[in-house]
């Protein structure tokens, strides 16, 4: 999987946690999930759930403090698919 | 001085219809919400049937986000939600994105917060799996869960709060907002309570044999309060709303008055005297409504109207003699009376506020909605009251006060008095 894939994929599952007023044009590489997408901190939980599923990987308690913005949760989810 | 309270908005979402034009047409009509549910005899109940409300994916999608409604399974706050939020749009309230609304608070009630949300965490965690519970399960569970999601969805500032007091939750529910306004504290209060459907809330009144066992195959006819051949609830489920309002405000905003809140009583029966956590101590029920009357400066011979508890267990006549007593009223002087629990079961925590829904729209459009599966009543209840007060039959007829009375579970009651207001 590339990590244009990857990013697709993420992006699919990011929108769905968007609020109204932050359109999925507003996601890219550098943004950073909370402070940029406003996306509520309580939902990074079930960002990861997703993505868990999505990918058919296990994300740590200490990666999910790493996932900040697009691109980290991108390097970590490469780093599980590699593993 | 006591600030006047009005009723201004009114919402359901109850098993024989959801929203207010479908609920009014079908207490007219005495329709019934009951129906059989197979998944409750795969489970061995011995009361295969209930009453469940049924809201279509486009009314989901109306007071829910797609995200909200993501892992969401919690009957209860749906059911609140949809009433809430109808309750509030027909008193025309405004809803702004940026302020909370100040004056405007919440109290609405549960007896238990999504029990299938629950279940469905237990069996994750039971696997080792606590991590997969995801970000919601504990609003949907916490018993204020209710208040919480309609405080986000309006933008309450007030007070926002749960009450719970089993099948009297409701009742109590609107007469606790209507004590905040009329103490001044403040202007509007969305007031209801929910509650959660299935097997999981069912089961325990299952096992203690006080649902009816006799109708699996014949549902419409299951929920017979004050019939001869009674043998047992039907459980429900659902929700009430209605939006209450000091007086002032409600006229200096032009709003449609469904009718004054005159005051009402809260009690206890001590579980002493024949009560007891599933018996009501008799004493305690007259007391409350005696003292309902007192708070509402209303004469026992004013009440047109009565809209009872009637659970159609063998508790019915013990009911009717209370109200006698209370009132002081029987035979042919006794007023209307009628149970909404005929048409769609016994709506537990939910079953007051449908019920004072019910009746204030009975106050509002003049009429008294029939009692079905009421043809042989109950020789006790024949024998202290004239049989045309039980109409079986909708009767148009101009009401100008009426009670609301509900028991429950650990011997609590509540009664609650409205008025027509003239315009």
């Amino acid at each position: 999987m590339t990590q244009d894939d990857i990013y697709t994929q993420l992006k699919d599952i990011i929108k769905i946690y968007l609020p109204e007023d932050v359109s999925v044009d507003k996601i890219t590489l550098e943004s950073h999930l909370i402070n940029e997408l406003n996306i509520n901190s309580s939902h990074l939980v079930d960002v990861v759930l997703d993505v868990e599923d999505a990918f058919d990987i296990e994300i740590k308690d200490q990666e999910l403090e790493e996932m900040d913005t697009v691109k980290t949760a991108i390097a970590i989810i490469e780093k599980k698919l590699n593993n | 001085m006591k600030k006047r309270v009005v009723v201004t908005g009114l919402g359901i979402a109850a098993p024989n219809g959801v929203g207010i034009p479908d609920f009014l047409k079908s207490i007219e009509l005495g329709k019934s919400g009951i129906e059989h549910y197979s998944k409750l005899a795969e489970l061995n109940f011995s009361c295969q049937i209930g009453g469940i409300p049924h809201i279509s994916e486009e009314k989901k999608r109306t007071y829910f986000t797609d995200l909200e409604l993501r892992a969401f399974n919690s009957s209860g706050i749906l059911y609140g939600v949809v009433a809430g939020m109808e309750a509030v749009q027909n008193a025309k309230i405004k809803i702004h994105k940026d302020e909370p609304l100040w004056d405007m608070g919440i109290v609405f009630g549960t007896g238990t917060s999504g029990v299938e949300k629950f279940r469905e965490a237990i069996y994750k965690l039971d696997e080792g799996k606590v991590r997969r519970l995801g970000s919601t399960t504990v609003a949907q569970t916490m018993a204020s869960g209710i208040s919480a999601y309609l405080g986000g969805k309006i933008g309450a500032g007030n007070k926002v709060t749960t009450n719970s007091s089993a099948c009297a939750t409701g009742t109590e529910a609107i007469l606790m907002g209507y004590e905040h306004i009329a103490s001044g504290n403040a202007t509007m209060m969305l007031c209801g309570s929910c509650s959660d459907d299935g097997p999981y809330l069912w089961g325990g009144f299952d096992a203690m044999k006080v649902t009816t066992f006799k109708h699996n195959d014949t549902p419409e006819q299951a929920s017979r309060p004050m019939s001869e051949t009674a043998s047992g609830f039907v459980p429900g489920s659902g929700a009430g709303a209605v939006v209450l309002e000091s007086l002032e405000s409600a006229q200096a905003r032009g709003a449609i008055i469904y009718g004054e809140v005159l005051g009402g009583q809260v009690n206890s029966g001590g579980q002493r005297q024949g009560g007891s956590m599933t018996a009501p101590n008799s004493i305690a029920v007259q007391r409350c409504v005696k003292e309902a009357l007192e708070n509402a400066k209303v004469n026992g011979s004013e009440i047109d109207y009565i809209n009872g508890h009637l659970t159609a267990t063998i508790k019915d006549p013990v009911e009717i003699e209370n109200w006698c007593a209370a009132l002081g009223r029987s035979g042919k002087d006794f007023p209307y009376i009628n149970s909404l629990k005929s048409m769609i079961g016994h709506g537990l925590a939910a079953s007051g506020s449908m019920e004072v829904v019910s009746a204030i729209l009975q106050l509002h459009h003049g009429f008294v909605f029939p009692n079905i599966n009421c043809e042989d009543i109950h020789p006790e209840i024949a024998q202290l009251i004239d049989s045309e007060q039980i109409p079986i039959r909708k009767i148009d007829v101009p009401l100008k006060t009426i009670v609301k009375a509900s028991f429950g579970f650990g011997d609590v009651n509540a009664c609650i008095i409205f008025r027509k207001i003239l315009t």
